[in-house]
């Protein structure tokens, strides 16, 4: 899992050109998503269709180049299509839609696949299956209220099918969330609402394991795991930078955090940051 | 046969359909019952329960979602256009109390836009109920196809008996060559009414029901053209709606007309029991009928009925 986590971060990093995208957020989110898929998931390339797969849904959507370059490392998606990113020749852009194989519903407008996930987790339910639906969400996404209603109906039909997960990168786009919006004390915010939740360091795979290992948590409850993590996880430059959110580095630029990722001295950087959302 | 009677035989038919309301139960009442768990209340969340009935559809079924129509076109209206419309998911919106319907209940529940907002989304399509007997027959067909879809639900008894649906196309009542009236749901019940006056005081008149907004009925449009008068007759904001749709056509065509559109201008209605909005809004078919004729008449207004809900 160390050496497909280190690949997909490289696949993020040359993603971070012509054009940029969120690297901070994907950065957080790599271990996680590594996780899942290796781990946890019942997906892989030969039952994309099949109704008993398991479902992952990427409501913060914009950490997508850690879903695709963990979709390279699986073989569900080819290499060379990583090299579209921004292209009109493909549909790898900033935020995930189904043209991807793999990708069960498009992202983008935070707050909505919490909605989505409980009505395929419900189908589920209806149908007495096994699978298991896994919603990876931003904790500055849960600003929105939509998470909260989700939660309250997830609690109501008591969706236990279902694994809400935070990325807690302490970031929303520019800001850290305790500054502008507190969430804190979040998991008593989630068993307030019924949730059973787990906290762990979200880059560590074997509390990953030791977390996902229980599932589901308790029965008839819906499952939340918070997963402490650091935006920009892995180069120190861009580390919980509140200004390294979103990122179009140099060729040179690029050529550097890769040799940074390994080890090797921090990045100098000179591109143009950006605080807008 | 009733609403809640043709979706309860439609659902028991077919194992694919999912009954869905944001706690508003008036036309499922005994729903529950009968579905089981394929009955779904998500309480008062229109957003959740639109993402989740886009969950669902995901999965091979074929949500049916009731909630007013203000809620459901309004508060949910991103989840409508992003988990829906964007996906292109066979979710079919219920749309309680549209337009005049909401009587009372003042301009919060007032959807007099729903048609302009849900003709905008790419695969939605629009549907617009004359009454019940309307209702029934244009259902089936909605339900059945593949692509997401809002009905105005317009649950009226008017003993006006159809034709049966045709998908797409509108049903032509009458024809005339001095004035033809195009409308939908709830006011067809007064363009019926104005129809008999205009007749009576010797003009010739063509009544269209549009049943189908989007798609809407291009041909039907384009003969009502060549009536002296066309009259758009609809409880919507002017912009957006029926009158909206004609001016499209008619450019599309390279034409025009002589268009008179009854609708509410750049505000909303005063909040009252149907009888009295209609009256105060100038929509009853004798106020209509005078309007288009330019004179006061002896003919009488029939009653109208009250509406049977009030949520």
């Amino acid at each position: 899992m160390q050496k497909i986590a280190l690949n997909v971060r490289e696949h993020i990093i040359r993603m971070a050109t012509d054009g940029g995208c969120f690297i901070g957020a994907s950065l957080s989110a790599v271990d996680l998503i590594v996780y899942l898929y290796t781990d946890f998931l019942n997906v892989n390339a030969d039952n994309l269709d099949d109704p008993d797969r398991d479902y992952l849904f990427l409501s913060k959507g914009h950490d997508v180049p850690a879903l695709y370059g963990t979709f390279v490392e699986l073989g569900l998606l080819e290499k060379e299509r990583l090299n579209n990113h921004l292209s009109l020749a493909d549909h790898i852009y900033w935020h995930p839609n189904t043209h991807i194989p793999g990708v069960e519903f498009h992202s983008g407008s935070l707050g909505h696949l919490p909605s989505v996930a409980i009505g395929v987790a419900m189908d589920i339910k209806i149908r007495g299956g096994n699978n298991k639906v896994v919603c990876i969400l931003g904790d500055g996404e849960l600003n929105e209220g939509t998470c909260w209603e989700a939660m309250l109906v997830a609690n109501a039909y008591k969706l236990d099918n279902l694994v809400f997960v935070v990325d807690r990168n302490q970031f929303q786009a520019n800001v850290r969330t305790e500054e502008l919006i507190p969430l804190e004390p979040l998991q008593d915010k989630f068993e307030a609402f019924g949730a059973a939740v787990k906290r762990i360091d979200g880059h560590d795979f074997e509390a990953l394991k030791d977390a996902f290992d229980a599932y589901p948590f308790q029965k008839d409850k819906v499952n939340v795991v918070i997963a402490d993590t650091i935006r920009g996880k892995g180069l120190p430059s861009i580390q919980e930078r509140a200004d390294r959110w979103f990122c179009n580095f140099s060729a040179e630029e690029i050529d550097q955090l890769l040799l940074e990722l390994h080890g090797h001295a921090i990045t100098e950087l000179t591109s143009e940051t950006l605080i807008v959302r | 046969m009733s609403y809640e009677e043709l979706l309860t035989e439609t659902a028991l038919a077919n194992e694919q359909f999912i009954v869905m309301t944001a706690e508003n139960r008036a036309l499922v009442r005994n729903l529950p019952a009968i579905l089981g768990k394929r009955f779904i209340d998500t309480g008062i969340t229109e957003q959740t329960m639109i993402g989740a009935a886009a969950g669902l559809a995901l999965r091979g079924r074929i949500p049916v979602v009731h909630a007013l129509t203000a809620f459901l076109t309004m508060r949910a209206f991103e989840f409508v256009r992003t988990d829906v419309g964007i996906a292109n998911l066979p979710v079919k919106l219920s749309g309680f109390i549209p337009g005049l319907l909401s009587d009372g209940n003042g301009p919060t529940h007032q959807a007099i836009e729903d048609v302009s907002l849900m003709r905008g989304i790419p695969n939605m399509t629009v549907f617009a109920p004359a009454d019940e007997d309307d209702l029934v027959k244009m259902l089936p067909t909605i339900w059945r196809s593949k692509e997401p879809a809002y009905t105005r639900i317009n649950a009226r008894k008017t003993g006006y008996v159809h034709e049966d649906y045709i998908p797409g196309k509108a049903e032509i009542i009458s024809t005339g060559k001095d004035v033809t009236i195009l409308t939908y749901g709830l006011l067809f019940e007064q363009a019926l009414v104005a129809v008999d006056i205009l007749k009576e005081e010797g003009l010739s008149v063509g009544l269209i029901n549009m049943r189908s907004l989007k798609p809407a009925d291009e041909q039907a449009i384009l003969d009502a053209a060549k009536s002296n008068l066309m009259v758009t007759l609809e409880d919507h904001f002017l912009i957006g709606g029926l009158y909206t749709i004609v001016a499209e056509t008619l450019l599309k065509y390279r034409q025009t007309a002589d268009v008179l559109p009854f609708a509410l201008k750049e505000r909303w209605f005063r909040p009252a029991l149907l009888p009295d909005v209609l009256q105060h809004e100038g929509f009853t078919g004798k106020q209509i009928a005078e309007r288009i004729l330019g004179y006061q008449t002896s003919h009488i207004q029939p009653d109208i009925l009250k509406s049977q809900f009030a949520e």
